[in-house]
């Protein structure tokens, strides 16, 4: 009943014993996340949490089976880790940390071409499938199990968009922040297919904002590929051309990427799109007749 | 980050790629030294991080020492307004000082990170001196966009097919190879997102000089580039937005009258958003960042009310992690440190909202809480309007 990970995951954390990656592990287990372990390099052979410390990812995999990793580590070393959960075999990473350099990504994305592995962020929330599993920073409590899948570009604003669906007595299947940097893992056009194949989401609630083209290649994904009903939300209506609006990507350059121009493309490919972020919950449940 | 088109030159130097032989001037005697020795005509460039400076009056060529003289002490010291720059323009306290280029025709060659196709792209256009969204939109079969193998890097046969769609000669194509080369290594060496030459000048006697330079910093990195860092200038940027990042807080200044202080940047977003919706005008794009506390609040608050436009606050925060009571906490003291003379409008929604909106609503401070983001957006607009109805009155009476 979820895309990617469920309560059966096995999830490791990189970065396992800084501060970041203990409280975050410790919020995980807290909520049921089947944690079997993380990594720091150097403290190989400890234990923290409870758990055991791995130096290297792939000691960690082999000796635990992991399936998933979530990394913590400070941007100058998050490329490395991201490289090294995927050569390791890791099949979801998630890199929470924000500020990677711009062409650390391009390389991390050319080589992650050559692997399996799906990469959720960097500078993301994370992803979580109420009840089962939860991987980021993201407050566990306002999440139901329900049938709403949500992708989005932010984090509190996901949150808001949790939040407003479980108000409605929605609940969500899978929860994915694919983050706010240019150069990212998943996009929305891979995280709508995964939701439109999977039996238990009903319909998607989408977040995006402005900067790029991704709500545009996602609304021509809408228009040929969904069945299910899509929801659209895009942040960044009043924001000033050339601006930086504290995500990297959010900036609107010369009339590219602009709030407007991604509704237009979402309302022409017969997506519902909702103007006002006090919406979000209630135009889902609309759409799905409650 | 930008840099000036001074700093930009001088990494081009360092870089191999030819630019016009030039001085930097933050005085009129330095002014006078460099007239010495480039000798005249000369052309003058005010120093600010905006484009647009031509039209402006910020490039001049000027073809005696006292008319050198009269520009630079115009332009020296005052502020440029371009379309580019706020209203009340950048400060300008260099000149370049350029000998000029006899220029046989004009280029644009760009290269920078290209999102969507996730390399770096190389953009080119035989229609240099013009604005490259202008030729874009006008003419888009003078643009030519090749992207770069990370794995394999800059190639020959990329230089080679641009310089042919440039109409470069075979003589000129070495020296191509060579600035092209160069630009990428500067790029990548520099962690730039964008390092764009516009015009890149052919000159009369068939030699390739960069005639404009920018260059844009990727600011994630200039933590491994701390020489490229120390380039930043504080002047051209507004006050409050550095004060901000000295603090740890993402600032923009807008033009409304509705001060926003929001924990995350795409719901600070939606939330101006939500305030234009409702009739209102945001003063400002403010995230607080995730570790929201108490301290940081406060401060973020003394921020958005040193902006004196301010005719009503808006506080949205979404506790996740961070308990609201605690937001509520930093709220109560920032109100009465700063002494807020405005309305202040508050929504907390997240872990402990209700016990952070009572300890707002038994404070005895004038701040008003918001079940919902429509009430909050509601209210804030109305006080911001009332706010403005009393403060004409009280103009009217003095």
């Amino acid at each position: 009943m979820s895309v990617l990970v469920d309560a059966r995951t096995r999830v490791i954390c990189q970065g396992f014993t800084g501060r970041q990656g203990s409280f975050h592990s410790e919020q995980a287990i807290a909520y049921g996340t089947r944690m079997v372990g993380g990594v720091t390099p150097g403290k190989g052979g400890q234990r923290h949490l409870g758990l055991p410390v791995f130096d290297t990812v792939h000691a960690a995999v082999r000796e635990t089976g992991a399936e998933a990793s979530m990394i913590y580590v400070p941007a100058p070393y998050a490329a490395d880790a991201i490289l090294e959960a995927a050569d390791a075999g890791i099949r979801v990473i998630v890199c929470i940390t924000e500020g990677i350099p711009v062409l650390e990504m391009l390389a991390v994305k050319a080589a992650l071409a050559r692997h399996d592995a799906v990469l959720i962020g960097p500078n993301c929330p994370g992803i979580i499938t109420p009840g089962g599993c939860k991987i980021g920073i993201m407050p566990g409590a306002i999440h139901t199990p329900g049938r709403v899948g949500i992708v989005s570009r932010s984090g509190t604003l996901t949150y808001e968009a949790v939040e407003q669906t479980s108000a409605e007595g929605l609940g969500q299947s899978t929860c994915i922040g694919i983050g706010g940097d240019p150069i990212h893992g998943m996009d929305f056009v891979d995280c709508l297919a995964l939701f439109e194949a999977d039996p238990d989401t009903d319909a998607v609630l989408m977040v995006g904002e402005i900067g790029g083209s991704a709500e545009e290649a996602a609304a021509a994904f809408v228009r040929e590929r969904m069945t299910k009903p899509v929801v659209a939300y895009i942040a960044g209506v009043t924001a000033p051309p050339g601006k930086r609006m504290g995500h990297a990507g959010a900036i609107v350059s010369a009339g590219s990427g602009t709030a407007e121009a991604k509704y237009q493309a979402l309302e022409a490919a017969g997506v519902q799109v909702v103007r006002s972020p006090a919406q979000l919950g209630r135009r889902v449940a609309e759409r799905l007749g409650h | 980050m930008n840099v000036h088109e001074y700093q930009a030159k001088q990494l081009f130097t360092r870089f191999s790629i030819p630019v016009p032989e030039a001085r930097v001037a933050a005085s009129l005697d330095e002014v006078r030294a460099a007239a010495e020795v480039l000798g005249m005509p000369m052309l003058l460039k005010a120093q600010v991080h905006a484009g647009g400076r031509g039209r402006a009056g910020g490039v001049q060529r000027c073809e005696s020492l006292a008319e050198l003289e009269t520009q630079a002490q115009r332009l020296l010291g005052s502020r440029l307004v371009t379309p580019q720059t706020p209203p009340r323009g950048l400060p300008v306290s260099r000149l370049l000082l350029e000998a000029p280029v006899a220029i046989a025709r004009e280029l644009y060659l760009a290269l920078l990170v290209d999102r969507e196709a996730e390399r770096i792209a190389i953009m080119v256009s035989a229609a240099g001196g013009m604005d490259i969204e202008e030729v874009a939109a006008t003419q888009p079969e003078a643009l030519l966009v090749l992207r770069i193998e990370p794995a394999a890097g800059l190639r020959r046969w990329q230089c080679r097919q641009i310089g042919l769609f440039l109409g470069l000669t075979a003589a000129q194509q070495p020296a191509f190879d060579a600035l092209l080369e160069n630009l990428y290594r500067l790029l990548t060496g520099c962690d730039a997102r964008l390092v764009e030459i516009n015009p890149l000048a052919v000159t009369e006697g068939g030699a390739l000089i960069a005639l404009d330079a920018k260059l844009d910093l990727d600011d994630n990195a200039l933590y491994r580039q701390p020489e490229l860092a120390a380039l930043h200038d504080p002047s051209q940027e507004d006050a409050r937005e550095i004060a901000a990042r000295a603090e740890g807080l993402s600032y923009i200044s807008l033009e409304g009258d509705i001060g926003c202080m929001v924990n995350g940047a795409g719901l600070a977003m939606a939330t101006m958003d939500l305030i234009a919706l409702h009739g209102g005008a945001p003063a400002n794009f403010l995230d607080v960042g995730g570790g929201a506390t108490a301290d940081r609040v406060a401060r973020a608050f003394a921020l958005v009310l040193s902006d004196d436009k301010v005719a009503a606050v808006l506080v949205n925060i979404f506790g996740g992690i961070v308990r609201c009571d605690l937001i509520a906490e930093g709220i109560l003291a920032a109100v009465e440190e700063v002494g807020v003379a405005v309305p202040v409008v508050v929504r907390l929604e997240g872990t402990n909202a209700a016990l952070g909106l009572e300890r707002l609503a038994r404070s005895g401070l004038a701040i008003e809480t918001a079940a919902t983001l429509v009430d909050a957006a509601n209210k804030v607009v109305e006080a911001a309007a009332a706010q403005r109805a009393t403060v004409q009155r009280a103009g009217g009476e003095a």
